[in-house]
């Protein structure tokens, strides 16, 4: 946070600002599928254009506004930024894709990084000149990530790869990689034998190779590192912490801590799209919305977007969390994931026959927007932690109930 | 779209409020104090209800010219959503509710008469149901001009607390339209009040037959009372949401630390994930129904509901019925053997979700109502 809360009047100024560079500047339809999430660029056309995009953003000086200035940012207060992510959302422009150095490597570095990484890293976050992705899954460790066995061994200003890391969004677009690797396998905890680097994809020995989505699309790799030699300085946080920062990214990659830089890091699907895309379909002869088993799912659903929103608004109100304050916060990306998921799943069960075309079928109802979006949404309930996972971390953290 | 209003309001006032809330129900109603009025004719203490009238909790709904404190109905949310954390149960609510119909559409003699008594602690009670049904607008009650006022005739049922009320105020027909009506219970015999048996035994209820009771005109609230019933039925069902909230989040309570002491197989039952996981379940619906009874409460103080209030208290309603009634089920599943007895306070929880989820209408009397609002722009 900088300097004192912005008059509602300075921030409604600013909006009105962002607002009309929006109109003006925001990209026509490029005539080609955009991904809905970061999780899937998947081709260079995607990636460049973007990356265009973001650039774009920043250059206006609507990404990072709160940022130090040194860095790239503007030094403005969090609010600001704020206004600008809701116009994003508002206007519906492509995502802000670089999206783990946006959301989760730079608030880390910002806040526990040396000025040197700061100087070298953070603005080219902003820029989208270098595009991060994430190390922490492993073929055999994946909920299990205190168990990652990718292996990092100093020799002398380096540190030495070896291993593999899986799921890798954007691996193969990326300059650099936070990673999580095993620097002392005899530790006794687990835990205390991993640390974390802020490494570049560029170096000797490390390999991507794409892996094809649920979807058909691409968007992940696998990486692989064979006596890869890293400098010892990408190292963060200090070697045998690397559990304890990879515990902090995660806070942010869920929404749970403040800090990430803005931007739209996916597309806003609201169940309100969703009617709008169904109410011309038919069933049993008679108009979909008329039907009252259908009219009282879609309710349920409706209650439980506005759930979301009133629970964001609640965040801001402390004398209303008193009694369970980590609830809110530590079960946000459960509550909208799975939202989302039973949301869109619904989607296609609205559309009879139709439900059974896909993208590329000129009777797809809104193009398979919806089919596309379902599968696309595992993403959020799988990655950064399973929703399985995230209901073990509430139970435990919330109701103090003992550990799985 | 109603969907977009994301109005929620706690001041500093409403901080205190609750504040003070909180230690006053934890203090009066402690589990044996509940346990001990279960089987009492009354099914309250009524020097804690002369304490709340003290407090001034009577008059929050009722202006400052009538003895009120003029703070607003929304002011009795937090309020009823620590008694229902405190199974502390009185006849709040209903008293409440009849005392903002008359704040609102009695006019100032009726005001004047009934609701300084009320702010000091004369107990009112709402006479609306007639059948099963909460959807029915049909009223049978029925008032007739007779020689010395009105002549009713005509049953309600589930009358909160009509064995200790001091008025009701009833919904009847006259002259083919709907009008709301101050019956003193002195009018009415006591062999007319009997007695139903509640599921939840917190709480008391009777059926009154009004039939051959009269009362003076002067007694009928002016105006049609179709926009009032509308909104008394709003009101209620927010404020049994806040106390269905209130009781949900304290049947997690109870059903949690059962889950962290209770061990078999050498081991917690709470780090069983099948158990775990569900309780996670009843968490996030608890949060979602305390979000909209807040949100409700911003929207419904002085004017008549409009949509976005009416689509709150509705949302507020369905979600605070489906939480406690999910809560109360699971809290006695995962007590097992010990769940299934009357000592266990989880039969307190499911016994209240019960009765909770029908007053002033079900979830899916509210949602069906709520796609109308929502659905058919
Ligand atoms: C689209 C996408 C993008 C991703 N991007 C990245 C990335 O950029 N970088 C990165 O490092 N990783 C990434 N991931 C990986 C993701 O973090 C892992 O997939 C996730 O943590 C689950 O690990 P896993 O796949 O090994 O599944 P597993 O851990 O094998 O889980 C399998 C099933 O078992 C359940 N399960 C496992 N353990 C438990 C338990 N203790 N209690 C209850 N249930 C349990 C899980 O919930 C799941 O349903 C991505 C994943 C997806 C889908």
């Amino acid at each position: 946070m900088n300097g004192t809360d912005p008059s509602p009047s300075e921030l409604a100024e600013f909006r009105a600002e962002v607002a009309a560079w929006l109109e003006q500047h925001k990209p026509a339809d490029p005539g080609f599928l955009l991904p809905q999430t970061f999780m899937e660029v998947g081709s260079d056309q995607q990636l460049e254009f973007l990356r265009e995009w973001q650039h774009k953003l920043w250059s206006a000086g609507y990404l990072g506004v709160h940022w130090p200035s040194e860095y790239g940012g503007r030094g403005m207060h969090a609010a600001f930024q704020h206004e600008v992510d809701r116009e994003l959302r508002r206007q519906r422009t492509p995502i802000t894709f670089n999206v783990i150095g946006l959301g989760w490597a730079g608030p880390l570095i910002l806040d526990i990084g040396t000025d040197q990484q700061k100087a070298l890293y953070i603005k080219g976050i902003l820029s989208a000149e270098d595009i991060w992705c994430q190390g922490f899954s492993e073929p055999d460790h994946g909920s299990d990530l205190g168990n990652a066995q990718t292996r990092a061994v100093r020799d002398g200003d380096d540190y030495v790869i070896n291993g593999s890391k899986i799921w890798t969004t954007m691996g193969n677009y990326a300059r650099y990689m936070i990673l999580l690797a095993r620097t002392d396998p005899s530790a006794e905890r687990k835990y205390d034998g991993l640390s974390f680097f802020l490494s570049p994809m560029e170096a000797r020995g490390i390999e991507t190779r794409p892996i094809q989505k649920i979807t058909g699309e691409y968007g992940f790799t696998e990486t692989f590192f064979t006596d890869a030699r890293i400098p010892a300085s990408c190292l963060i946080g200090g070697e045998g912490n690397g559990w304890r920062v990879a515990m902090q990214t995660l806070q942010y990659e869920r929404g749970a801590a403040a800090g990430a830089a803005g931007g739209l890091p996916q597309v806003r699907i609201s169940v309100s799209d969703l009617i709008d895309d169904i109410r011309h379909l038919r069933r049993d002869g008679q108009p979909l919305l008329e039907d009252p088993v259908v009219r009282d799912r879609l309710v349920e659903l409706i209650m439980e977007e506005k759930a979301l929103g009133l629970a964001d608004r609640r965040t801001g109100l402390p004398g209303l969390n008193t009694d369970y304050p980590l609830s809110l916060p530590l079960s946000f990306k459960l509550r909208a994931s799975e939202y989302q998921r039973r949301m869109r799943q619904y989607g296609l069960e609205l559309q009879g026959g139709l439900g059974s075309l896909y993208v590329g079928d000129e009777q797809a109802v809104a193009g398979g927007f919806w089919q596309r979006a379902y599968f696309n949404n595992f993403a959020t309930t799988i990655g950064g932690g399973t929703s399985q996972i995230q209901a073990n971390i509430i139970g435990e953290q919330v109701l103090g109930l003992p550990k799985s | 779209m109603p969907m977009n209003n994301m109005q929620m309001v706690f001041g500093d006032e409403q901080g205190m409020l609750l504040d003070s809330a909180r230690a006053f129900c934890r203090d009066r109603s402690t589990m044996p104090a509940v346990r001990a009025l279960l089987p009492s004719a009354q099914g309250f203490d009524p020097q804690v209800w002369q304490q709340m009238a003290a407090l001034g909790w009577l008059g929050v709904a009722v202006a400052e010219d009538f003895g009120g404190s003029g703070l607003g109905i929304s002011s009795a949310v937090p309020l009823v959503e620590c008694m229902g954390k405190h199974l502390l149960t009185t006849p709040f609510i209903d008293t409440t509710l009849v005392a903002r119909v008359l704040q609102q559409a009695a006019g100032s003699d009726l005001s004047q008469r009934y609701l300084p008594d009320i702010v000091g602690g004369q107990i009112a009670s709402l006479a609306l149901l007639e059948s099963e049904d909460w959807g029915d607008p049909a009223i049978g009650v029925t008032a007739t001009p007779a020689k010395s006022g009105l002549q009713l005739s005509g049953a309600k049922t589930q009358v909160a607390y009509a064995e200790v009320a001091e008025l009701f105020l009833v919904s009847v027909m006259y002259q083919g339209v709907a009008r709301l009506l101050v019956v003193p219970t002195a009018a009415v015999p006591s062999a007319a009040v009997s007695r139903q048996t509640c599921i939840d035994e917190t709480r008391r209820c009777a059926r009154v037959d009004f039939s051959g009771v009269s009362v003076g005109m002067e007694n009928l609230l002016p105006g049609d009372a179709d926009s009032t019933l509308r909104e008394v039925m709003l009101l209620g069902a927010l404020l049994y949401a806040a106390e269905a909230a209130g009781s949900a989040a304290a049947c997690m309570d109870l059903t949690a630390e059962y889950l962290k002491t209770r061990h078999q197989f050498g081991r917690p039952i709470g780090s069983y994930q099948a158990l775990k996981h569900p309780m996670v379940e009843v968490l996030v619906a608890m949060e979602n129904a305390r979000s909209f009874v807040y949100h409700a409460a911003s929207l419904v103080n002085e004017a008549t509901p409009d949509r976005d209030a009416e689509s709150a208290c509705r949302m507020a309603k369905a979600q605070a019925s489906e939480a406690l009634k999910f809560a109360g089920d699971r809290a006695v599943q995962f007590h097992g053997g010990m769940g299934f007895t009357y000592e266990c306070d989880a039969q307190l929880y499911i016994r209240r979700a019960q009765w909770s989820q029908q007053v002033f209408g079900d979830a899916y009397h509210h949602r069906k109502r709520l796609a109308s609002l929502l659905l058919d722009s």
